[in-house]
């Protein structure tokens, strides 16, 4: 039985309520935090628990915050953007406990000596937007939030920013442009943590990242360290699991668990589905073959395989589902997201949807997989990660199921049949 | 000469068209932050509301409560999602295209509800209550394939709850929300 940690008393249709937290210890890391230890203190633990980001880039969370600039004020902000396909982990752990996302947010701001933290939410969760306002004013009116936090000299407070919608305003800079009402394309040349949000020291961090924050403190490193399954990660992972499975939903387990357990956990393929693929991280990551399903599910031992992980929301294609259909699907949402800034991205994403296009339509070429891969390798010249993350479905398409892809050439039509199967019913 | 006065009368036009509370209200939020700029899209929220979508007179009433020019309000407009240039019905129907919500439906919860309501991408329905578009991921992959109306998540979905939930919106009283 897994032990929970950010799920820990998961109630089935309802978030849970400041005094449940409490009884469970929450907010007790940072009663103690703020009486007896120092921000310096506090982000040591954090590099000693072995936290990497959750949002997908899986850097060092505790290292990250060791470069906040000496200015002031300090801006913290707790990222909901989530618009990775197959990702809503964030969705989930917000509605199962707002207070500990808060509790989190909170000690991070310590960490980091922030003034004020922006909690940035894309339109989609409208309700959990709502469910934070309120439960702010909860947290705020218990003295967790505020002017001199629990009689200490800390004062942090934490507002809601409801975004307009865009996949791009997930990523760092362009969410901080995004909060300062300029159009949000990503800005490189600015060094977030000493010149980011109004050219002030800047911590962006995903909210799940944050929650590990009060347990980390509240157990210890080492603690923490001891619940992953992997050498280099502390902590247990949000693994959102969809598609053609029986149970499809978000399931808290150990940092490095196969897919393999993680799709038992999930009920196993829905009924007379048989596993073809999956997309181990959004729609970011590469499409795989089932052979991986050992490989754990960490961010490391994914890139000993040459694959990124993204942000562990696995997506199960079955044999019914067209590849090629797939990565169009895939490449089309790309193209359309893209914020058109610089050419790689804006010129590159439809030229490759459109060859998939054609090779969908039965009108394909075979110099067209050499033409596919070409320009998914020049999607590194984009000026930002979007492209690259978008080109590693077509990656995958071609490392693992060129046969699908030749047989759409061959057979000059789509060789998947087409039966659409009722969907699931939700977790 | 000409296109400057023109200019200066759709502002004076916008702002004489918003009420008093909203106009107050709007000053107030701006008033009230640090950096007035961080208020844009609350502001673009709350005049696509009152407007029943971002107008160009939304347009004009944005930049002059904000102190910015109507280009700086036209580049956001056009690059959210969720900020609508085009009038919409009073409820619009964001469909997810997402790949998890693709497997299940290939694009047919898109079509049945523009063949049910008689429409395409963008349109208003005729009765002005609808407008449907298709929509990046949701998140809520665990419940496809899935669509937003105003704020509320619905899936998983099959033609018939799509009925229900039409047939509920079109006889339930509400303002119009437009996007929450």
């Amino acid at each position: 039985m897994t032990e929970h940690v950010l799920l820990l008393n998961r109630q089935p249709d309802r978030p849970l309520t400041l005094d449940e937290y409490r009884s469970h210890g929450g907010y007790e890391a940072l009663i103690e935090t703020v009486k007896k230890r120092t921000p310096e203190e506090v982000r040591q633990a954090v590099v000693a628990s072995r936290l990497r980001g959750r949002g997908g880039a899986w850097y060092p969370t505790g290292k990250k915050w060791s470069f906040i600039g000496e200015a002031h004020p300090r801006y913290l902000i707790p990222n909901t953007d989530e618009m990775e396909p197959g990702t809503f982990k964030d969705r989930v752990l917000v509605n199962v406990n707002p207070h500990l996302v808060l509790e989190g947010i909170i000690l991070a701001g310590y960490a980091i000596s922030a003034a004020r933290g922006i909690f940035f939410i894309r339109p989609s969760y409208e309700m959990d937007a709502e469910l934070i306002e309120k439960e702010l004013k909860v947290a705020r009116d218990a003295g967790f939030l505020g002017k001199n936090i629990l009689g200490s000299d800390f004062s942090f407070d934490l507002e809601v920013h409801r975004s307009a919608g865009r996949y791009i305003c997930g990523e760092a800079s362009a969410q901080v442009n995004a909060i300062m009402g300029k159009r949000p394309h990503p800005n490189k040349e600015v060094h977030m943590a000493s010149t980011g949000l109004w050219g002030k020291p800047t911590i962006v961090n995903n909210v799940e990242t944050l929650s590990c924050v009060p347990h980390i403190l509240r157990n210890g490193p080492e603690w923490f360290r001891n619940l992953s399954r992997s050498p280099n990660d502390g902590g247990t992972k949000l693994y959102c699991i969809s598609g053609r499975v029986s149970r499809p939903g978000c399931y808290e387990m150990p940092l490095g668990t196969p897919l393999r357990e993680i799709l038992e956990e999930a009920g196993g393929m829905s009924p007379g589905s048989n596993f073809k693929a999956f997309m181990p991280g959004g729609a970011s990551t590469c499409l795989m073959p089932p052979t991986y399903q050992d490989t754990p599910m960490d961010h490391d031992s994914y890139k000993a395989t040459g694959n990124p992980i993204g942000t562990t929301a696995v997506m199960i294609f079955d044999e019914r589902t067209c590849l090629v259909g797939a990565a169009l699907n895939l490449m089309e949402y790309f193209a359309r997201e893209s914020c058109g800034f610089c050419t790689p991205c804006r010129e590159g994403l439809p030229f490759m949807r459109d060859l998939l296009q054609r090779i969908e339509n039965g009108e394909g070429k075979e110099e067209f997989i050499p033409m596919l891969h070409q320009m998914a390798q020049h999607m590194d010249k984009a000026y930002c990660g979007f492209a690259p993350g978008a080109a590693n479905s077509v990656i995958g398409l071609l490392r693992y199921f060129a046969d699908e892809v030749r047989e759409h050439i061959s057979q000059r039509q789509c060789p998947c049949p087409c039966e659409l199967p009722e969907p699931p019913a939700a977790e | 000469m000409d296109f400057a006065f023109s200019l200066s009368a759709l502002r004076r036009k916008a702002m004489s068209a918003l009420p008093n509370e909203l106009r107050e209200s709007l000053e107030k939020l701006i008033a009230a932050s640090d950096h007035p700029r961080e208020q844009v899209i609350n502001v673009m929220y709350a005049l696509q509301g009152h407007f029943g979508y971002f107008s160009d007179e939304a347009v004009a009433a944005a930049a002059d409560l904000l102190s910015m020019t109507r280009l700086e309000i036209e580049e956001l407009a056009t690059f959210y999602d969720f900020i609508y240039r085009e009038p919409v019905g009073k409820f619009v129907i964001h469909v997810c295209d997402g790949v998890v919500c693709w497997m299940f439906h290939e694009g047919s919860v898109f079509d049945y509800l523009c063949k049910k309501l008689g429409v395409c991408a963008g349109q208003v329905s005729e009765d002005g209550m609808f407008t449907v578009l298709p929509t990046a991921c949701l998140g809520q992959c665990d419940r496809a394939p899935a669509m937003l109306i105003n704020g509320v998540a619905y899936g998983p979905l099959n033609q018939e709850k799509i009925d229900q939930i039409l047939e509920k919106l079109r006889t339930e009283y509400c303002d119009l929300v437009v996007c929450k």
